[in-house]
């Protein structure tokens, strides 16, 4: 058996510190990407701090903003009153995902840092700079059916698989994070990066850092939400593209949108000139598809996934659509 | 037909007699023995498709802690039956040489296994096969079918023999499509497809002495596994054991034995324990057989009213370096419809690939995906409703072998389908109906495969308390072969079902074939027929010997029990079972039987048919396809058992939903490796994907066939299946999709 050190903690000073001195320790929570990359043999971490007990898995509304500890498992989130109501479209996401069974086991925090389901990167006999730096890109020259249109790097294209964060950069939600120093906030569309030259890192969390909860500000957007994800099975599968489509409505009109796009970015991709196109605009098809031009600008394809940039403006305005009640 | 039959053989549905113990895990699978002593072997694969090992360094594997052997060719225990090229042999099924794991330093295909790391646990294996550092000289591979079907042959046994299925076939005249009124000619590609049962191909190896093995193996023949370990290790067959009481799902990658059994047998022998060795789930797509990716090209000349004037099919499909798989995808075409002139093509590409094995609907499933699909897009040139076209051309006897069919009823099948589907609803133009922003279609496809038969064997027992117990060596990989000889035993004899017992798969037990080719009903159903009958016999001479008049005349078929009450001709005997056992000083009976197929097999043509017709609903801006309501109908023959046939019948719809929308075992060529190969990447349906599936069946015995009636339902499940969803797709959209799956990216 592959050795490591176990400790399992219960307050999230003893997890920061059970990182300490130690570069290739883990948190686990629910284990469900963890677990796959050992197996795999993609990663092998010496030490597993088991972060399930520390007590972070509330879901409370105060100050103007829902706050979601890291630990609540994304079936309690998806199915909490709290965020059906006032942040439907998050609920939507987190339902798109996985499928039940690892709903109930997967986290908050664990959902964001999960890894990407590039199959170079599972596969330790094929070339990938993510895994092993300097080793190439597989995917690059090769089958990259699922692979990103927006912010790729030569040195990687992958994208992050995670629908929950979707909704999460749309809703301008921050994250909360603890370190060996304290606490810092992180806006949400800061938190996970472009690969450039460091493909291995995909976020700007410390080491020594970890992640206690999300905050989403009170907003209108829960009328007008809609969450689409297209993929090769009806459920199950991770996204070709998905669509995170709110918008706060007056009358007719667009007061505010936004809008946000998965499984074309290594990190959530929002769509701010879109969504600034779509303010003040009646919600009709032809507002949507001009959105969705705006939203597609600086796409490149690689050569199995250029049907992205034709799906993508399609998802945009199929989700728009739903979400203003077109359909 | 004989409508007395039907009130006699009125099978009910019935609950699967092993139910029970396999939802509450108490049905034992072959990774679940636990045998004293027992050691974990972990397979490694090589990195590259083609060349040979440089160096293989197991130190740190085997300082590793308890680590027992790490095994490769370069320290194996010699095979004795590992034969010089050409002349390995134990495989019936395919031609050529099977790998010879651990046999020499050659790779021929990308994750072939190449070292047995042997540990006390499994976890240990494990951890200590990532220890073991090996090297490779590289060689230039090949595993692209498309860019090299050029260089495809003609298998070996079309060369030898012209009569073979796998030879040229011509009827008629072959250039007769040049010069029809309609000219069709079109291109179709399947994927390579992972059978990816449930359960993980497994084996318990376990030498119990020198020369005496028992494997606990997950295969779907255990007369087939005796067999050619028997050869492999020059033993006598009666010292070798092949247990396989439960199979969880096999789809056909149980037809073959593996490397990896040899690797843990050739494991067990030297380390002296027994070795499990349970494959991993990336490991199922390259160490045992898949569905071979296939290219075909079909070219259909009709008349402008719709008479098939021609049909030239032409398939190429994947084969490994070592071995020629075949499969008959070509003979639908021959035979389906009244075509005077037809010829076909099949040729196969050895690759730098495992070899491939039949997989659910073999063959068939795949040819009818161009056939179903072409015959679509003919209909459509000239007009006509799909079904209309298939009934103008509709045959009453067998074209290919001039022989009548034993029994075929499709006119039945197309009757109910298009009344249960809704078919009246269905435009001729494509893109014309909606529901709301979705587009709606209707597709329809037909099947059929041979109703196979082969000798079968049952030994039976019955004690004085009306206990029917039987025994064969046949396997149940899941269809409910248990249920359904429990049911045929207790309808031959009256006795209830709760009193019949069904054991299975296990070498030692009477003859049986594979469970493969939809020939299991057919062929063990007989036999346990003729073991009650012989039963009946039995007693019926017993009782008549022992002065009871009224069964000096009487017939199998007159006798039938009441619970333990003998009944003769539909009335009370006023004997009892125990009663008369004890006038004869015995407390049970028993008899061995052998049934095996007729001379009618020289006259007839026989085979099952299915029709399966879907509805389906894609939306026209994300591609997404959803299956809405899919209609099976099936001529199987007499359905010996409802409820297990039914659930064959839907897991073969939802097997055609995987073929025609989602699954793909995608592979990078420049490594020669695939890059789907879990099961989150490599698509099965999910319940998402998977509608109600309406089962009708025409449920007319075919006696010519066998005495049970039945034709075999298996394959047919699948059969036509994705044409179906694929011509739906297209009468939903006017896009024909040739290249399966039909993923949303092909619809934008
Ligand atoms: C077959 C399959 C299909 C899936 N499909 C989808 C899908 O369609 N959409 C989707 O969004 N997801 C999908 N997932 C991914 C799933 O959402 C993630 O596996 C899950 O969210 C990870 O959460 P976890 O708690 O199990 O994380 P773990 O596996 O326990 O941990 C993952 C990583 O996060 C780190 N970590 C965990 N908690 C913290 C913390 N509080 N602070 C800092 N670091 C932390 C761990 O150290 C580890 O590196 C799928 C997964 C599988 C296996
Ligand atoms: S895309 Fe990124 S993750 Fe995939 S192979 Fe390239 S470097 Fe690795």
């Amino acid at each position: 058996m592959i050795q490591f050190q176990y400790e399992r903690v219960t307050t999230a000073k003893a997890a920061i510190s059970g990182l300490a001195n130690n570069s290739n320790a883990r948190f686990i929570a629910g284990g469900t990407n963890l677990v796959d990359l050992m197996k795999r043999n993609v990663t092998a971490p010496t030490k597993l701090v088991d972060i399930n007990m520390v007590p972070l898995k509330d879901i409370q509304q105060q100050n103007g903003k829902t706050s979601i500890g890291a630990l609540a498992l994304n079936s309690a989130v998806a199915d909490n009153k709290l965020i059906i109501e006032k942040h439907p479209l998050l609920s939507q996401a987190l339902n798109a995902g996985a499928s039940a069974q690892i709903r109930n086991m997967a986290t908050v925090g664990g959902n964001m840092m999960q890894r990407t389901r590039c199959p170079y990167f599972y596969d330790t006999a094929l070339p990938c700079n993510k895994r092993e730096p300097g080793s190439g890109c597989g995917a690059l020259q090769g089958l990259n059916r699922m692979h990103a249109i927006f912010g790729t790097s030569d040195k990687c294209i992958a994208v992050h698989p995670s629908d929950m964060c979707i909704a999460l950069v749309a809703l301008d939600a921050s994250v909360v994070v603890a370190g060996p120093k304290g606490e810092r906030r992180i806006p949400f569309e800061e938190f996970h990066r472009l690969p450039g030259n460091q493909p291995e890192k995909d976020n700007t969390l410390q080491n020594n850092e970890m992640i206690i909860s999300v905050e989403i500000p009170d907003n209108a957007f829960n009328k007008n939400a809609h969450y689409m994800k297209v993929r090769d099975r009806a459920s199950y599968a991770f996204a070709l593209v998905s669509v995170a489509a709110a918008l706060h409505m007056d009358g007719k009109v667009i007061k505010e949108a936004r809008l946000a796009m998965g499984g074309v970015a290594h990190k959530p991709w929002r769509l701010k000139e879109a969504e600034q196109a779509l303010a003040g605009k009646p919600a009709t098809e032809e507002t949507f598809r001009q959105a969705a031009k705006i939203a597609m600008q600086g796409a490149k394809a690689f050569k199995y996934n250029a049907f992205k940039l034709k799906l993508g403006p399609n998802v945009i305005v199929e989700a728009l659509k739903n979400a203003a009640g077109l359909v | 037909m004989n409508e007395a039959f039907f009130d006699k053989k009125d099978y009910k549905p019935l609950d699967r007699v092993d139910g029970r113990l396999k939802v509450t895990g108490a049905a034992k699978y072959s990774a679940e023995y636990a045998l004293p002593n027992m050691a974990y072997a972990v397979l490694i694969g090589s990195r590259i498709a083609k060349g040979t090992i440089k160096s293989i360094d197991s130190k740190a594997a085997e300082r590793a802690p308890d680590v027992l052997a790490v095994i490769s060719y370069v320290n194996a225990i010699k095979v004795p039956g590992y034969q010089p090229k050409g002349k390995h042999p134990s495989e019936p099924s395919t031609q050529g040489q099977p790998l010879r794991v651990f046999f020499d330093n050659k790779i021929v295909s990308n994750d072939q296994p190449i070292v047995a790391v042997v540990a006390t646990s499994f976890e240990k294996a494990r951890h200590a096969a990532t220890l073991v550092k090996i090297q490779y000289n590289k060689e230039q591979h090949m595993t692209d079918l498309e860019a090299n079907a050029a260089k495809a042959v003609l298998p070996a046994s079309g060369k030898k023999n012209p009569k073979s299925p796998t030879a040229d076939y011509d009827r008629g005249e072959k250039n007769a499509f040049e010069s029809a009124p309609v000219k069709f000619e079109a291109e179709y590609v399947l994927p390579t497809e992972v059978h990816n049962p449930m359960e993980l191909q497994s084996i318990t190896a376990h030498w119990e002495a020198d020369d005496k093995l028992t494997v606990y193996d997950k295969v779907q023949g255990t007369k087939m596994t005796q067999k050619n370990f028997a050869k492999e290790w020059n033993l006598p067959e009666e010292n070798v054991k092949c247990i396989a009481t439960f199979v969880g799902g096999a789809f056909g990658n149980g037809l073959h034995n593996w490397p990896h059994e040899t690797a843990a047998i050739i494991a067990a022998k030297q380390v002296k324990r027994p070795v499990k060795l349970v494959l991993t789930r990336e490991q199922m797509f390259t160490m045992v057989g898949y569905r071979p990716r296939t290219w075909q090209k079909i070219q259909v000349g009709a008349t402008k009213d719709g008479k098939l004037v021609a049909i030239n099919h032409h398939s190429v499909g994947q084969t490994s370096s070592y071995e020629e798989f075949t499969e008959s995808t070509l003979q639908q075409t021959r035979m389906m419809y009244a075509s005077p002139n037809v010829s076909t093509r099949y040729r196969i590409l050895p690759l730098n690939l495992a070899t491939p094995i039949w997989m659910r609907g073999p063959g068939e499933a795949t040819g009818a995906f161009a056939l179903e699909s072409a015959m679509d897009e003919v209909a459509h040139e000239i007009g006509m409703d799909p079904i209309d076209f298939r009934l103008a051309n509709y045959t009453e006897s067998d074209p290919d072998k001039n022989m009548p069919w034993s029994t075929k009823y499709m006119r039945e099948c197309y009757e109910e389908g298009k009344k249960r589907i809704g078919w009246e609803n269905r435009k001729l133009k494509p893109g014309s109906l909606r529901d709301g922003e979705w587009l709606v279609g209707y597709g329809m496809g037909t099947g059929t495969f041979g109703a196979n038969r082969n000798a079968a064997t049952v030994h039976a027992e019955l004690d004085s308390d009306g206990n029917l117990v039987m025994h064969c060596a046949i396997t149940d990989i899941g269809p409910g072969t248990g249920t359904a000889m429990v049911q045929i035993a207790s309808n031959t004899t009256g006795l209830p079902t709760e009193k019949i017992t069904f054991h299975l798969g296990n070498s030692t037990f009477p003859n049986a074939g594979l469970q493969g080719g939809s020939s299991t009903v057919n062929s063990v159903g007989p036999a346990v027929l003729a073991a009650c009958n012989a039963l009946k016999e039995q007693l019926i001479t017993m009782a008549a010997g022992k002065g009871n008049a009224a069964f000096t005349s009487a017939k199998p078929d007159d006798l039938m029990f009441d619970k333990t009450e003998i009944q003769l001709g539909g009335k009370s005997a006023k004997l009892t079972l125990g009663d008369l056992l004890k006038q004869n000083n015995i407390d049970k009976i028993e008899t061995t039987n052998e049934s095996k197929p007729d001379e009618n097999r020289n006259k007839y043509s026989m085979n099952a048919f299915s029709m399966h017709f879907a509805m389906v609903h894609v939306h026209p801006f994300t591609g997404q396809v959803r299956v809405k309501k899919i209609v099976c109908c099936a001529d199987a023959g007499t359905i010996v058992s409802p409820k297990t046939a039914a659930s064959q019948m839907i897991g073969g719809a939802t097997g055609g939903i995987g073929m025609a929308l989602t699954e793909d075992a995608m592979m990078d060529h420049r490594f020669g490796r695939y890059i789907t190969k879990d099961l989150a990447d490599y698509h099965v349906p999910v319940h998402a994907d998977v509608p109600e599936i309406d089962v009708y069946f025409v449920n007319k015995p075919d006696l010519l066939a066998d005495p049970v009636g039945s034709k075999g339902l298996g394959e047919i499940a699948i059969i036509g299946v994705a044409p179906a969803i694929a011509n739906a797709v297209f009468n939903a959209t006017g896009k024909r999709i040739r290249e399966l799956p039909i993923t949303p990216d092909k619809l934008i």
